[in-house]
């Protein structure tokens, strides 16, 4: 790691001892959340180009899945029969969240990666509403609209000896930036290697990748469970910290503002979904300071969104290293434009 | 409906029931047919994403809203002007945003149409506030008795005017020469501008089209449920669900699609839940999309 990688990962890490509020160490927390969120959608929708609409669905599942587990529960199957788990620790269930989110990656990519372009799109946001909706309904194991109230905070160690307690911000704050730091790296490890290749490649040419030999299925499932076991991961992370979860997690919304942070940072760039997600983490908090309605703050974000991708079609990080290389140099001059072919 | 079957007239109650859900599941899907072909117009022909359609859908439930309870305008004639309010908001926001996207990819369409739906449904939140509306109409409160059924006024005006509106576009599209043109342009966009195709006014005009259709679902439902904000997420998802099983760009599939979609959600919820009515028509799309992708009722053509 260079010097400069050192420096921000103390001054990130450093951020609870000089920032004294903890409604923004709030902020920072949620935000650093939703960065993982956007990190894991970059995955498919940077790497692979696939716009997966469905993404808040891996991230409800694992919150689902990690507070479940950690409150222990029963379905009947019939009136005798029931099946059930009693309480798991804490850390056993965030994990369990991320492996039952990284399966249900694996369950829709097998399915959902037989259609491509609009109809992907429409079968991964079919996808999120059919378990929105069946968290609605299932009401004795998700209690429906009632919420999953008095999820347990992350305590490690054990017992009585040695205890580290996750339940307060500065505490967690280290923990979700750890967190986003692990995803960070094996993001990158990933799309490095030779799978992140074959990646990129099917995205830029499907029919060539798959006539060089690439498995177009194979990869695109790998990333599928990558990408939604990070996700979940996310939600695990935000059901322990919240410490309530609704089916309102599930919105069509929540996917909307990863998408929007992935975009605006610069879709298939390491730093773009960091970049994107600390902007659209803030912005509301910054709208808010000025008495902004939320219901005009989602109008600012939508028309945001159109201009962001009329303007700076790219992405942020993209468009600032070019301008960064440019810098102090005249405009290189135009390529003389290309006569159409007739 | 009660489902408080005593052992004894088990049979024809549940006979009735069932004609009963069939009867509702025939006036719902006119207005799901109608939702369907103006998104068959603009996804099936123009392959445009639409996100807003479902916003055009509740625009033109406020409207209805807006003319017939705070301007005080006749029902039939608010009725009118909503679909032409409609098919104006279309059109512009085809001329603002997507005529400038032409050529582009289709996920920078897919995000441009999303950003629009955010922008319109909380702007109509923000007009309306979230508190739900009701709209009078003038059809008599007592429904039409036949034996053991029964349906209201309002609902077979509902239909009636559904069904006129499906015939219209068919002809419209079949039978003009605007509708040639409009065929012709999404067949092969440079050839139909060779043969003095005004391309750029058939996109605005099918764009329009479809929206206002839309718009006219929306008021007509308007007055039978009630008007939120939100009314027109379902909406979408429901003209999506009719469009992929219809097959893209195919007018008498996404009619038949309606009808399909209206009796199962109503076969559905009478006989295994009404929280899941929603849920039906994702998995109709999950399910056609996987093994049909086509579907129903394909064209050879259309296959790609």
């Amino acid at each position: 790691m260079s010097r400069w990688t050192w420096l921000l990962v103390f001054v990130l890490a450093s951020i609870p001892l000089w920032v004294t509020s903890l409604y923004f160490l709030h902020i920072l927390i949620t935000t650093t959340i939703f960065i993982i969120a956007a990190m894991s959608l970059n995955l498919l929708l940077g790497f692979t180009g696939q716009l997966s609409l469905g993404h808040a669905a891996f991230f409800g599942i694992g919150a689902y899945a990690s507070a479940l587990s950690s409150l222990g529960f029963e379905i009947h199957l019939t009136d005798d029969l029931a099946i059930g788990i009693g309480p798991k620790p804490v850390w056993l269930a965030m994990l369990i969240g991320l492996i039952a989110a990284g399966l249900c990656g694996f369950a829709v990519g097998k399915i959902a990666f037989r259609v491509r372009g609009a109809y992907f799109v429409i079968v991964s946001i079919s996808f999120a509403e059919v378990v929105r909706l069946v968290a609605v309904n299932w009401v004795e194991l998700t209690q429906g609209p009632m919420a999953l109230n008095n999820i347990p905070p992350l305590t490690l160690g054990v017992s009585g000896v040695f205890e580290l307690s996750f339940a307060r911000k500065p505490a967690y704050f280290h923990l979700v930036l750890a967190a986003a730091a692990v995803c960070y790296i094996v993001i990158r490890r990933l799309v490095n290697s030779q799978a992140g290749r074959a990646m990129i490649a099917l995205r830029e040419n499907e029919p060539l990748a798959a006539s060089v030999g690439i498995d177009v299925t194979r990869y695109l499932v790998l990333a599928s469970v990558i990408s939604a076991a990070m996700a979940g991961l996310a939600g695990a992370l935000y059901a322990h910290y919240v410490r309530i979860v609704d089916p309102d997690i599930f919105l069509f919304i929540y996917t909307v503002t990863m998408v929007i942070m992935v975009i605006t940072g610069g879709k298939g760039t390491l730093a773009g979904p960091v970049v994107g997600g600390v902007v659209f983490g803030m912005l509301p908090e910054f709208l808010r300071a000025f008495a902004i309605a939320p219901e005009l703050q989602w109008v600012l974000l939508g028309a945001l969104m159109i201009v962001v991708v009329f303007l700076v079609p790219q992405g942020i990080v993209p468009a600032a290293s070019s301008w960064w290389a440019h810098r102090g140099r005249p405009p290189a001059h135009p390529e003389p434009p290309v006569e159409a072919l007739p | 409906m009660a489902h408080d079957l005593s052992v004894a007239d088990h049979g024809p109650r549940t006979l009735n029931e069932f004609l009963q859900h069939c009867i509702n599941a025939l006036m719902l899907g006119a207005t799901y047919a109608l939702l369907g072909i103006g998104l068959t117009l603009i996804f099936g022909i123009m392959r445009v994403v639409n996100f807003t359609h479902g916003e055009l859908y509740a625009y033109g439930a406020y409207m209805m809203y807006a003319l017939v309870m705070k301007l005080a305008v006749n029902f039939f004639v608010a009725l009118v002007l909503a679909t032409g309010l409609g098919a104006i908001l279309g059109g512009a926001v085809e001329l603002v945003l997507l005529r400038k996207l032409r050529s582009a990819d289709i996920d920078v369409t897919m995000l441009v149409m999303i950003g629009a739906w955010i922008m319109l449904q909380n702007m109509e939140q923000l007009a309306w506030t979230g508190v739900a509306h009701a709209i009078a109409n003038p059809f008599p409160a007592d429904p039409i008795v036949i034996g053991p059924l029964s349906v209201s006024w309002n609902r077979i005006f509902v239909f009636a005017i559904a069904i006129l509106l499906i015939a219209v576009t068919y002809v419209l599209v079949n039978g003009t020469k605007l509708g040639m043109a409009m065929r012709a342009t999404f067949q092969d966009r440079e050839t139909a501008a060779l043969m003095g195709v005004p391309i750029q006014r058939i996109h605005t005009a099918t764009f329009a089209l479809g929206s206002g259709l839309a718009a006219a679902a929306g008021a007509l439902l308007g007055p039978i449920f009630l008007v939120t904000p939100t009314m027109g997420d379902p909406a979408a998802a429901k003209a999506f669900a009719i469009v992929i099983l219809g097959g893209m760009g195919n007018l008498l599939g996404a009619t038949l699609g309606g009808f399909i979609l209206a009796f199962a959600e109503e076969i559905g919820v009478g006989y295994i839940s009404s929280g899941y009515r929603d849920a039906i028509g994702f998995l109709l799309i999950i399910l056609i999309l996987l093994f049909r992708p086509t579907g129903l009722f394909a064209q050879k053509e259309r296959i790609s």
